[in-house]
C-alpha cells in the first residue's frame, strides 16, 4: 500500500466523471461530472506534492479550484440563460452547434 | 502511507466511488448534487490525510460549501420543473461511452501501473514553517503573477454572469389592474384562480382545491407542485387516492413523464 | 583616346562611394533641416483650426530656420577641405530583416547642400509669397501645412543616405504634390488633374521600386555607399537595367518623355505650388536622381545614351508645346518642362554634364520660379485669368512684376549675363563634345539643344509680350494693379538671382569645383565646334527666335480669340496629343485587357477552378457535416475517443 492508492482512486473519479458528462442528460448533472473530473486531477496533484516534496501541486490546486470556481459561476449563468430561452435544461436540446 | 491513513483511504475511497457512482445513477437533480458534495468532502479529508490542510479546508469550505449551494441554486430554480426522459436519444451514445471510458481507464490505469514512482519525500522539509505559511510564499512570491491573474479572471467571471444573467425588461410589469381587466376581457378566471385546499381538509399549497363536481383544481397550485407530481392526492368522492390517481384526469394538461419519479 | 575609358577610371575611384565621415559640429543638426518644416507641418495639420491665425506665419518661420540651418552647415563644410566635405549622420536602425539592414541617415555632401539651399531659400521664398497671395483663402493653413510637408518630404529626398530612404521623401513629394495640385479639390478637374498627376508618377515610382530590387539583389544594400561602391563588380546588363528603371522614375517625377503629361496639368494648383513644386524643385528630382546615381550611368553607356535621347525628346517637345499655350501658366509648365530636358541631355551626357545639370537646374530653380511668381502676381493682378490673349500692356500697371519677369525671361532665354546664360551655353558645349561614341551623337545633341535654344527664345519672349506688351486685351471687369509687398519682395530677390547667379557661380568655377568631390573632375573636352561659334550662333538664334515673337506678338494685333492655326499649332496646343495617345494606345487597350481578364477570372478561375474546387468541397463537407449532428455530448465523446488514441498510442510507442 503507498501513495499509488490515491493515483488510482484518482482516475478512477475521472473516469466516472467522463462517464457522468457522456451519459446524463440533465446540464446541471453533466457541468458537476466536470467538476468531479476536475476534483480527481487535484487529488492526483496533492498526491504528486506529497511524493516530490514541493508544495507546487499544492499551488496548482488552489488555482485549478478558482478556475473552476470562475467556470462555475459563468457555467451556471449560461444555464440559467439556456433554460431561460427553452425551458428545457437537458444538454441535447441545445443542439444547434450543427449545420 | 501509516496504517491510519490506510484505513481512512479504504474507508473514503469506496465512499467517493460511491458518491461518484450516485451522480452518474440518480434520478434527481438534488441527489446528484448531494452526492458529488459527499465525494468534495471525501477528497477535502484525502488532502488533509496527504498534509495539504490549507487546501483541504478550502476545498470544504469553497467547494463543498459555496460551489455545491451554487448548484442547489440553480436546481432550485431549473433543475426541478424540467423533464428529461430516460430514455437515450443519440443512437449509440451509451454504448460507445462505456467502451471508451472502461477503455480509457484501463488504458489509465495500465500507464500508473507501469510508472515507477520515486520513494515518497514528503512534505516536511517543504512545509518546515507550516502549511499555510510555506504555500503563501508561493503564491505571494513565486507565483505572484498567475495569482494576479487568476484574481481579474474571476472578476471578469463574475461580470460574464451578471450579463448573462441579467434580462432587461422590455415591457413595464403588469399590474394587478391590467391582469384583472385582463382576465375580464378575455373571460377567464374573472373571479381569479381558485385558492390551494379550499373544500379540502388542509390548508397547504400543495393540496389542490376541489371544482364543484370534486375534482381537483390544478389551477389552484404552483405549477412547480403540478409538473414534479408532489401535489398531495385527495380522496375523489370518497375513493381510495391509492388506488386511481385523483389527477389522472389532469394528465391531458401536463405530459405522462413529468410524473413523480420520473425526474431524471 | 576614349574618353570613355577616362569616365569608367573615374567612376572606380568615384569619391561618392567613399564612405562619408561622421558628422560634427552644425553638420550634426542635419535632422533639423527636416524636423523643423516636418514639426510645422504636423502642428498646422494637428493643431486644426486653433492654429488659423498664426500658423502660416508659424510655417514661414519654420522654412526660414531650416534655410539658417542649411546655410550654417554650407558654412562648416566650405571650412573643410575638399575630400572631407562628404559627412554622414546616422539616425537609427530602420529596416532589420535577415541579411538586409537600411540605417536611415543623412548624407551631407556638397550635391545635397546644395540641392537644400536651393529647396529651403526658394521653398522660404515661396512661403512668403503665399502669405500675400494666399491671405484670403479660407484653406490657408492647410496651404501652409502641405508647403511644409513638401520641403520636409523634398529635403528627405535630397539628404537620404540610401535609396529607400531617397523613396521616402520620393513619395512623400508626390502625395505633397498631389495634395496642392488638389488643393481647390471642390473643382473636379483640379481634383483629376491631381489624380492624374499622382497616377503618372505612380510608374515612375514603380520602377524605382524595381531598381531598388535589382539593387539589392545585385549589390546586397540599398545605401549609396554599399551600391555606389560596388556598382564596378556588377554585370553591365545588370546595370543598364538598373539604370533604364532609374530613369523612367526620374521621368515620372521629372515631367519626361514618356511621362510628360501630368505637368500641364498640375498647373490647376495654386501658383505658389507651381513654383516651387512644378519648376523649381519636385520636377528636378529626377535629375538629381540620375546625378546622384552617376556611380550607375558611368558604367553603362547604354542608359545614359538613353538619358540623353530622353532629355532630347523632352527639351523640343516642351518647346514645341510651349509655343501653341495660351495659358500663361501651361506654357510655364512646357517651358519647365524643356528646361528639365536640357538637364536630362546634360546629366545624360555623363561625367562632363553631371555638374552643368545641377548647375542649371539652381539657375533655373532660381529663374523659373521667379517667373511663375511673376504670373501668379499677374494672376492676382487680373482676377486670376490666366489667358494671355486677355492680358497685354501690363508693363506699364505691375513695373516690378514685369521687370522681375524681365529679368527671368532673359535669363531662360540665355542673354549674357544673365544667369541661363552660364548655365544653358555650357549644357550646350557639352553636347557638342564627341565622347568618342561617334561624332553623330555630338551633332545630334549639339544641334538639337541649339534648335531648342532658340525655340525657347521664341515661345519665352511670345509669353513675355502677349503679357506685357501690346494692346491692352482685358476684360472690362478686370483691374490690374500691382501686388502687395509679401508678394513682390519675394520676386525682386529671385529676379536679383536670375540676374547674377550664374555669374557668381561660375566666377572662376565656384560651383563647378563646390561639386567636383561628388561628380569628379573632368579634363575639358574640344566641342566639335568651336566654342565661341556655338556661343555665336545660341545667340544668333535666340535673337531670330525673339524677333519672330516681337514680331507677331509685341507689334503686331493678338487676336483675343485663338486662331484656329495650321495642323502644327493645333497638335502643340493638345500638347502634341500626349493625352490621346496615352487615351487610344495606352488606357483604351489596358481597360479591355483588364475586361478580358475579367471575364476569363469570372468564367475560368471563378467559374471553373475556384467554383468547382468550392464545389467539391461542399460536396464533401455534406457528407462530412453529417458527423456534425450539434449534441454536446456526442463532441465529448469523440474527445475522449483521441485521449483513448494518444494514451493507446504512447502505450504502443513505449
Amino acid at each position: 500500500m503507498n501513495l499509488t492508492a490515491y493515483i488510482y482512486l484518482a482516475t478512477l473519479l475521472f473516469a466516472i466523471g467522463a462517464l457522468v458528462v457522456l451519459l446524463r442528460r440533465n446540464t446541471i448533472i453533466v457541468f458537476m461530472g466536470v467538476e468531479l473530473m476536475l476534483n480527481a486531477c487535484n487529488l492526483a496533484l496533492i498526491t504528486f506534492a506529497r511524493m516530490h516534496g514541493s508544495l507546487d501541486g499544492q499551488v496548482y490546486v488552489l488555482f485549478v479550484m478558482v478556475v473552476a470556481a470562475a467556470e462555475v459561476v459563468v457555467g451556471l449563468a449560461i444555464i440559467m440563460s439556456i433554460y431561460r430561452a427553452r425551458r428545457s435544461a437537458s444538454v441535447d436540446d441545445a443542439n444547434l452547434l450543427k449545420l | 502511507m501509516s496504517g491510519g491513513e490506510a484505513l481512512l483511504f479504504w474507508v473514503l475511497g469506496p465512499t467517493c466511488v460511491l458518491g461518484a457512482l450516485g451522480l452518474l445513477f440518480a434520478r434527481k437533480a438534488v441527489h446528484a448534487a448531494m452526492a458529488m458534495a459527499l465525494v468534495m468532502v471525501g477528497l477535502g479529508i484525502f488532502y488533509i490525510a496527504q498534509y495539504a490542510e490549507f487546501v483541504g479546508i478550502i476545498q470544504i469550505f469553497v467547494y463543498s460549501g459555496a460551489v455545491m449551494m451554487l448548484f442547489l441554486f440553480v436546481i432550485m430554480t431549473v433543475g426541478t420543473e424540467s423533464s428529461i426522459s430516460p430514455i437515450e436519444t443519440i443512437s449509440g451514445q451509451r454504448a460507445w461511452g462505456w467502451i471508451l471510458v472502461l477503455l480509457f481507464g484501463g488504458v489509465a490505469m495500465y500507464g500508473v501501473a507501469r510508472v515507477t514512482f520515486p520513494e515518497p519525500v514528503g512534505l516536511g522539509g517543504a512545509q518546515a514553517e507550516g502549511t499555510v505559511t510555506a504555500l503563501a510564499r508561493e503564491i505571494f512570491s513565486r507565483q505572484v503573477i498567475s495569482f494576479e491573474v487568476l484574481g481579474s479572471l474571476l472578476v471578469i467571471a463574475v461580470m460574464g454572469a451578471m450579463v448573462l444573467a441579467h434580462r432587461e425588461r422590455l415591457v413595464p410589469r403588469a399590474t394587478q389592474r391590467v391582469l384583472a381587466a385582463d382576465r375580464v376581457r378575455r373571460n377567464t378566471f374573472v373571479a381569479g384562480k381558485p385558492a390551494p385546499g379550499v373544500y379540502a381538509r388542509h390548508n397547504a399549497s400543495d393540496v389542490p382545491a376541489l371544482l364543484p363536481d370534486g375534482t381537483p383544481a390544478d389551477v389552484s397550485v404552483p405549477r412547480t407542485l403540478v409538473a414534479r407530481g408532489q401535489t398531495v392526492p385527495v380522496p375523489y368522492r370518497g375513493v381510495d387516492p391509492a388506488g386511481t390517481p385523483p389527477d389522472a384526469e389532469a394528465a391531458d394538461t401536463a405530459p405522462p413523464s413529468t410524473r413523480r419519479g420520473d425526474q431524471a | 583616346m576614349s574618353v570613355l575609358e577616362t569616365s569608367v577610371g573615374l567612376a572606380l575611384a568615384d569619391p561618392s562611394a567613399v564612405r562619408a565621415v561622421e558628422a560634427t559640429g552644425t553638420s550634426a543638426l542635419a535632422w533639423l533641416l527636416i524636423a523643423l518644416p516636418l514639426l510645422g507641418a504636423a502642428l498646422l495639420l494637428i493643431g486644426g483650426r486653433a492654429t488659423d491665425s498664426f500658423g502660416p506665419l508659424l510655417a514661414t518661420l519654420l522654412s526660414w530656420g531650416s534655410f539658417v540651418v542649411g546655410a550654417l552647415i554650407v558654412l562648416q563644410l566650405s571650412g573643410l577641405a575638399e575630400d572631407e566635405r562628404a559627412m554622414s549622420v546616422p539616425l537609427w536602425d530602420w529596416v532589420t530583416a535577415g541579411d538586409l539592414s537600411v540605417h536611415a541617415g543623412l548624407l551631407i555632401d556638397p550635391l545635397s547642400m546644395a540641392f537644400v539651399l536651393l529647396i529651403t531659400f526658394v521653398g522660404s521664398l515661396i512661403h512668403v509669397y503665399s502669405l500675400g497671395y494666399m491671405e484670403h483663402d479660407p484653406d490657408k493653413r492647410r496651404f501652409f501645412a502641405y508647403l511644409n510637408l513638401f520641403v520636409a518630404a523634398m529635403l528627405i529626398l535630397v539628404l537620404a543616405d540610401s535609396y529607400l530612404l531617397l523613396f521616402v521623401g520620393w513619395e512623400g513629394v508626390g502625395l505633397a504634390s498631389y495634395l496642392l495640385i488638389g488643393f481647390w479639390n471642390h473643382n473636379p478637374a483640379y481634383a483629376s488633374a491631381a489624380n492624374k498627376a499622382f497616377v503618372v508618377n505612380r510608374i515612375g515610382d514603380f520602377a524605382l521600386i524595381i531598381a531598388m530590387a535589382y539593387m539589392l539583389a545585385t549589390f546586397g544594400g540599398l545605401d549609396f555607399a554599399t551600391v555606389h561602391g560596388s556598382a564596378g563588380s556588377a554585370s553591365t546588363t545588370i546595370l543598364t537595367i538598373i539604370g533604364l528603371l532609374l530613369l523612367l522614375g526620374a521621368c515620372g517625377k521629372s515631367a519626361q518623355f514618356p511621362l510628360q503629361s501630368w505637368l500641364g496639368d498640375a498647373m490647376a494648383g495654386p501658383t505658389p505650388v507651381s513654383a516651387l513644386i512644378h519648376a523649381a524643385t519636385m520636377v528636378t528630382a529626377g535629375v538629381y536622381l540620375v546625378v546622384r546615381s552617376q556611380a550607375i550611368f558611368d558604367l553603362t553607356p547604354e542608359a545614359r545614351l538613353a538619358v540623353a535621347v530622353v532629355g532630347a525628346i523632352t527639351l523640343l517637345y516642351g518647346a514645341i508645346v510651349g509655343c501653341a499655350k495660351d495659358d500663361i501658366k501651361k506654357a510655364l509648365a512646357a517651358s519647365t518642362m524643356s528646361q528639365i530636358g536640357y538637364m536630362m541631355l546634360a546629366a545624360g551626357l555623363g561625367p562632363i554634364g553631371y555638374a552643368f545639370a545641377i548647375f542649371h537646374l539652381i539657375t533655373h530653380g532660381f529663374f523659373k520660379a521667379g517667373m511663375f511668381l511673376g504670373a501668379g502676381s499677374v494672376m492676382h493682378g487680373m482676377a486670376d485669368r490666366v489667358d494671355m490673349r486677355r492680358f497685354g500692356g501690363l508693363s506699364g500697371m505691375m513695373k516690378i512684376t514685369w521687370l522681375t519677369f524681365m529679368a527671368g525671361w532673359l535669363a531662360i532665354l540665355g542673354v549674357p549675363p544673365f544667369a541661363g546664360f552660364w548655365s544653358k551655353d555650357k549644357i550646350i558645349e557639352s553636347a557638342f563634345v564627341d565622347q568618342g561614341n561617334g561624332a553623330w551623337q555630338a551633332w545630334v545633341f549639339g544641334l538639337v539643344a541649339l534648335i531648342g535654344a532658340g525655340i525657347t527664345a521664341f515661345y519665352m519672349s511670345r509669353l513675355f509680350f502677349m503679357t506685357f506688351h501690346g494692346k491692352a486685351r482685358w476684360e472690362d471687369d478686370v483691374d490690374p494693379h500691382e501686388s502687395p509687398l509679401t508678394m513682390t519682395v519675394p520676386m525682386i530677390v529671385l529676379a536679383v538671382g536670375s540676374v547674377a547667379l550664374g555669374f557668381i557661380l561660375s566666377w572662376r568655377g565656384t560651383f563647378a569645383s563646390w561639386l567636383e568631390p561628388v561628380t569628379g573632375h573632368v579634363e575639358h573636352h574640344e566641342p566639335v565646334l568651336s566654342v565661341p561659334v556655338i556661343m555665336g550662333l545660341t545667340l544668333v538664334l535666340v535673337i531670330i527666335g525673339g524677333a519672330i515673337a516681337w514680331l507677331r506678338y509685341g507689334r503686331d494685333e493678338v487676336p483675343v480669340v485663338a486662331p484656329v492655326g495650321s495642323f502644327a499649332t493645333r497638335a502643340a496646343r493638345q500638347d502634341l496629343f500626349q493625352d490621346e495617345f496615352n487615351e487610344n494606345f495606352l488606357r483604351r487597350p489596358g481597360a479591355s485587357l483588364v475586361a478580358g481578364l475579367e471575364v476569363a477570372d469570372d468564367d475560368v478561375i471563378d467559374g471553373g477552378l475556384v467554383g468547382g474546387t468550392s464545389r467539391g468541397l461542399a460536396g464533401v463537407a455534406d457528407v462530412v457535416r453529417r458527423a456534425q449532428n450539434g449534441f454536446v455530448r456526442t463532441y465529448a465523446l469523440t474527445m475522449l475517443a483521441g485521449i483513448v488514441a494518444i494514451l493507446g498510442a504512447v502505450w504502443v510507442i513505449q
